[in-house]
């Protein structure tokens, strides 16, 4: 699909903006059977940055976030039409392994859900089903690795075989990205990471997105705009379905060009 | 793009595919086996019935009035070819379910009134699952306990009071049997009752009626679809109940109404002609299997009514 | 007159008074149901308690070993092909001289069981020194003097009305003042196969008979229904072919369970040529009408599972068949196995689908596998409450007891496991 020619009007040049970008999105479009959720979306997500979704709930930052691991296939009646690449591909072409999709494309969802099995076994299994690794050591150091990464290991070494259920809401949510790590990822989609979380566990976990993005791509979806202004380099305001706005988050918090930007960054639209 | 990491996402290997079609395949074929189920019962009894029928025609079955399917020692027997009209059974079947139900149905109701409107959380933790016991016991103990102490309680009772009461009257079998649907008539009314939103009890006692008349003249009425929904569940039940009737019913198909007497039913007659020597091809094996298909259409129609009814009404609180 | 604006409770109120005689209907009809269990559970309970015991005549035997082991080899089988009948005729001849003419002779054999030489046979095998002793036997009592001893029956009756004869009356005293007659724990009742004698039969062949029945019908119903409902719950779409199944299984849940009979006497049967009277069968056919119950109980299962589990797997790289299996299916196998013991008890109690494919036969043999002939502990129970001696009443109860507790296990095992091990969301 030659999506040059599909780019019109502003939001084309606002999706051109971002340098590095490892998913391109052109011309989105999601429908929930008749009603459409995305419009016309054009984004571009830099590679090793954190980019934030923002806007009112009900807005679709979600549904498009949902459209980059295709966690939407799920939903029989959900359609997607227009262009989402990774690294050059397209993610809904026929082709495409959801399964290995999944993989690069990593998720922490909204309320931390680890599995009631062991901590150990949490981050094991995706390494696992993967076939990541040869030997128990090595799974070993995965797990270690991934909890490290996740500034979770201090707090739960001595306690692996215990279940990840146990742990306190900040904790479990740090166990579900690294459980999401311990597969490689290039990407990491978080839906709203912190809306259970107390605001010290939300501190945490904010220091720890902004650690991960040596390593990774993120994209945050939040309703918290201080959230968004804290932890990402790019922000992405939706209204209704449709991009508002694109650009680096200082220029969305300090210089929006869009009245509605405008509106909902100081509190008009919420 | 510099730096860009290494992104392969699309198909390796046709293996996982494969696995994931192999597991869906079996999954259909275990969802399927209910299926083939209704379909085997459908065609083996259907089957069987023709049979049947090319021996007997179908209207002397459904609308003969006499019942005797001995068949012939010799040839040139009297009666030789035995005589299958299903109307004693089917009548015989209706009076023990109807005694059953109107036995069940005010205790049923009753105790589901009560258990939902006026128990106590810890009253309703106890008395709840001893109901349900009821319903776990086997019906062959239903049965013993029909045919060795009610039976002979009610023809001594009715020996006192002057009038003969066969000792597999149809009462004994028919009390005994609305003992065992109690606790299916009030669970499911219990839900049906639960299922009427709150609102409309509160709407009641706002103006201040009592908690009977709420119940006499809201709850009940508005739940009346749910009830008659398990009631129809329930008599499905009694007509297609096979122990007790074998146990305390009589054998003899007489053609009545009087509860005192000995009736025998369709399920009875089932399990007389197949248990113990049986020649196959001959009308009266034959003839079980058009009463099967006799029964399974009856309470096949009494239990889609039903859960269609019962469908209705809980969609319209949901 | 009262004061028509008064909100004071009269209790006297014409309202009032409908509202406790409604509430005393409800409780009535509680009391009336719970009653009819109280009465029925009594009365099985008061019949059934002394199948439990069984009367035994200790009688003092010689062992000829001119008869028994002539040659003395003390080989069983030379043994076992004595006439041991006759030599315990003698005993008895010897224990009561009065007994003289035929008549008398013949009620004096009838006080003990018709099975009591094998038992004198039994024990003389198992010991060969007894040959030649004479030595004192525990010999079991026949099911009329059983009767007598437990006091179901009346000897103030005329004699022609009781099966126990003045002679034997007199015998059962003797016996009695020398300590020589009492009830023991009846271990027959419990190891036993069926037999025509009351007072040998046991429910050991009927209990296995029913476990071989349940085992086949577990190993069938269990996996079939438990994937019928991860596909119906996780995989199918909501079209029209899933909705067919739906009803279907809703429907079958309702079908009679004679109907079930029928299916299998005519396909498993008669078509597929199927051994008759075997637990194989049995269990086929128990486990297509246990399997709407436990679809139903697995899916209500399944569907308790939260979609955040899911999600969690699927945003891993899972595939469906892996997040199925590896995570959802464990979550909610303790409701389905919940759901599956309690169709196991329906199971259980299940009578009339067996008599179709003939389990209702007399069988004395202990089944040693899913093919062999056998007969399951309802069906027992329903033969034994259509036999017409008064000693198979009493096993009848007793069998009806020792299923009930099966029932009562099963049903606790299933509470049990429920609070044990169902997480909470």
């Amino acid at each position: 699909m030659n999506i040059q020619t599909n780019i019109g009007g502003a939001t084309a040049e606002q999706a051109n903006i971002v340098p590095n970008p490892i998913i391109e999105v052109r011309q989105a479009q999601v429908f929930y059977g008749e009603k459409q959720a995305i419009v016309d979306v054009d984004v571009d997500i830099q590679q090793n940055a954190v980019t934030a979704f923002i806007g009112p709930s009900g807005c679709g930052k979600s549904t498009i976030l949902r459209c980059f691991n295709r966690m939407n296939d799920v939903i029989p009646i959900c359609r997607v039409e227009g262009s989402i690449t990774l690294a050059g591909q397209e993610i809904y072409a026929p082709e495409v392994d959801v399964v290995v999709l999944r993989q690069k494309v990593g998720m922490v969802f909204q309320k931390p859900n680890p599995f009631p099995k062991s901590i150990f076994d949490n981050i094991a299994y995706g390494p696992k089903i993967h076939g990541l690794t040869t030997s128990k050591a090595d799974l070993e150091e995965v797990v270690e690795t991934s909890l490290k990464r996740a500034g979770l290991w201090e707090e739960v070494k001595d306690r692996l075989d215990q279940p990840g259920t146990g742990l306190s809401g900040g904790q479990q949510q740090r166990l579900c990205i690294a459980r999401a790590i311990a597969v490689q990822p290039s990407v990491i989609l978080m839906d709203e990471p912190c809306s259970a979380l107390d605001p010290i566990a939300t501190a945490t976990v904010e220091t720890l997105i902004d650690e991960l993005r040596e390593k990774y791509t993120i994209i945050i979806v939040t309703h918290s705009m201080q959230q968004a202004a804290r932890v990402s380099q790019n922000t992405a305001f939706f209204h209704l379905g449709e991009l508002v706005e694109f650009g680096t988050t200082e220029q969305i918090f300090s210089a929006p060009r869009e009245e509605r930007t405008q509106n909902y960054i100081t509190g008009r639209i919420g | 793009m510099p730096d860009a990491p290494a992104i392969n996402i699309t198909y390796s290997g046709n293996r996982a595919r494969t696995v994931e079609l192999i597991v869906r395949v079996i999954l259909i074929g275990c969802a399927l086996v209910a299926v083939i189920t209704t379909v085997g019962i459908v065609a083996s009894l259907l089957f069987e019935s023709l049979r049947f029928f090319q021996k007997i025609p179908l209207t002397d079955f459904l609308f003969g009035l006499e019942w005797s399917p001995q068949t012939a020692l010799r040839a040139d027997q009297v009666g030789a070819s035995g005589a299958f009209g299903a109307i004693p059974l089917i009548v015989g079947t209706l009076l023990i379910s109807a005694i059953a139900m109107v036995v069940a149905t005010p205790l049923g109701l009753m105790s589901a009134v009560y258990l939902a409107e006026y128990a106590s959380d810890r009253t309703r933790g106890i008395v709840k699952p001893l109901l349900e016991l009821l319903a776990g016991i086997p019906t062959v103990v239903y049965g013993f306990f029909a045919a060795l102490i009610v039976a002979p309680m009610l023809r001594n009772g009715g020996e006192n009071l002057g009038f003969a009461i066969s000792s597999e009257s149809a009462l004994a079998a028919g009390l005994t049997m609305g003992v065992m649907i109690i606790p299916l008539i009030s669970s499911l009314s219990d839900d049906v009752i639960n299922a009427v939103p709150q609102s409309l009890r509160d709407a009641s006692y706002g103006l201040g009626a009592t908690q009977a008349e709420t119940i006499k003249q809201i709850i009940l009425p508005a739940a009346v679809p749910g009830i008659a929904g398990s009631l129809l569940l329930a008599t499905s039940r009694a007509i297609g109940e096979t122990m007790i009737v074998v146990m305390a019913a009589g054998l003899a198909a007489n053609l009545t109404l009087n509860p005192f007497e000995a009736v025998t039913t369709v399920t009875v007659q089932i399990v007389t002609l197949l248990t113990g020597d049986q020649e196959f091809d001959s009308a009266k094996t034959l003839s079980a299997f058009a009463l099967g298909l006799l029964l399974f259409v009856i309470t096949l129609c009494l239990n889609v009514i039903a859960l269609q009814i019962v469908d209705r009404y809980k969609e319209q609180y949901d | 007159m009262t004061d028509p604006d008064s909100i004071i409770a009269t209790g006297r109120s014409p309202r009032h008074k409908a509202e406790l005689r409604f509430r005393a209907y409800g409780i009535a009809a509680i009391i009336v149901s719970l009653g009819f269990l109280v009465v029925m559970v009594g009365a099985i309970v008061s019949r059934g308690t002394g199948a439990f015991q069984q009367t035994f005549v200790q009688i003092e035997i010689n062992v000829p070993a001119n008869k028994v082991d002539p040659q003395g080899t003390r080989d069983p089988n030379v043994i076992k092909k004595a006439r041991f009948s006759s030599i315990l005729k003698k005993a008895m001849r010897q224990r009561f001289p009065e007994a003289k003419s035929r008549q008398d002779k013949k009620s004096l054999y009838k006080l003990v069981s018709s099975t009591a030489e094998y038992t004198v046979r039994d024990a003389v095998v198992a010991d060969p020194s007894l040959v030649g002793e004479t030595s004192t036997f525990s010999i079991r009592a026949s099911s009329d003097v059983d009767m007598f001893m437990k006091g179901n029956i009346d000897p103030t009756l005329e004699q022609s009305r009781r099966r126990i004869d003045d002679k034997q009356l007199a015998w059962i005293e003797q016996l009695r003042a020398a300590g020589q007659i009492e009830k023991q724990f009846n271990t027959q009742f419990f190891t036993g196969g069926d037999s025509r004698e009351p007072e040998q039969a046991g429910i050991w062949g009927a209990l296995a008979g029913s476990s071989l029945t349940l085992l086949v019908c577990f190993l069938l119903s269990f996996p079939l229904g438990v994937l019928a409902a991860v596909y119906l719950e996780e995989f199918a779409s909501k079209g029209r072919i899933n909705r067919l199944i739906e009803v279907n299984i809703n429907n079958l849940a309702a079908v009679p369970s004679i109907v079930f009979g029928l299916l299998g006497l005519a396909i498993f049967l008669n078509f597929f040529q199927l051994p008759r009277s075997t637990p194989l069968v049995g269990g086929m056919v128990l486990a297509l009408m246990t399997l709407p119950t436990i679809i139903i109980a697995s899916r209500a299962s399944l569907r308790a599972v939260p979609p955040s589990i899911r999600e969690a797997a699927f945003g891993l790289g899972a595939s469906k068949v892996q997040t199925t299996f590896h995570h959802v299916v464990p979550l909610a196998m303790p409701g389905m196995l919940t759901g599956t013991i309690l169709g196991m008890a329906q199971a259980l109690g299940e009578t009339a689908p067996l008599l179709m494919i003939g389990m209702v036969a007399f069988i004395v043999d202990i089944p040693g596998g899913v093919t062999e002939a056998a007969t399951a502990l309802p069906v027992q129970i329903f033969l034994w409450a259509d036999s017409p001696e008064r000693g198979f009443l009493e096993k009848t109860s007793a069998a009806i007891l020792v299923l009930l507790i099966f029932l009562v296990i099963m049903n606790l095992i299933a509470i049990i496991l429920r609070r044990r091990l169902e997480v909470r969301w």
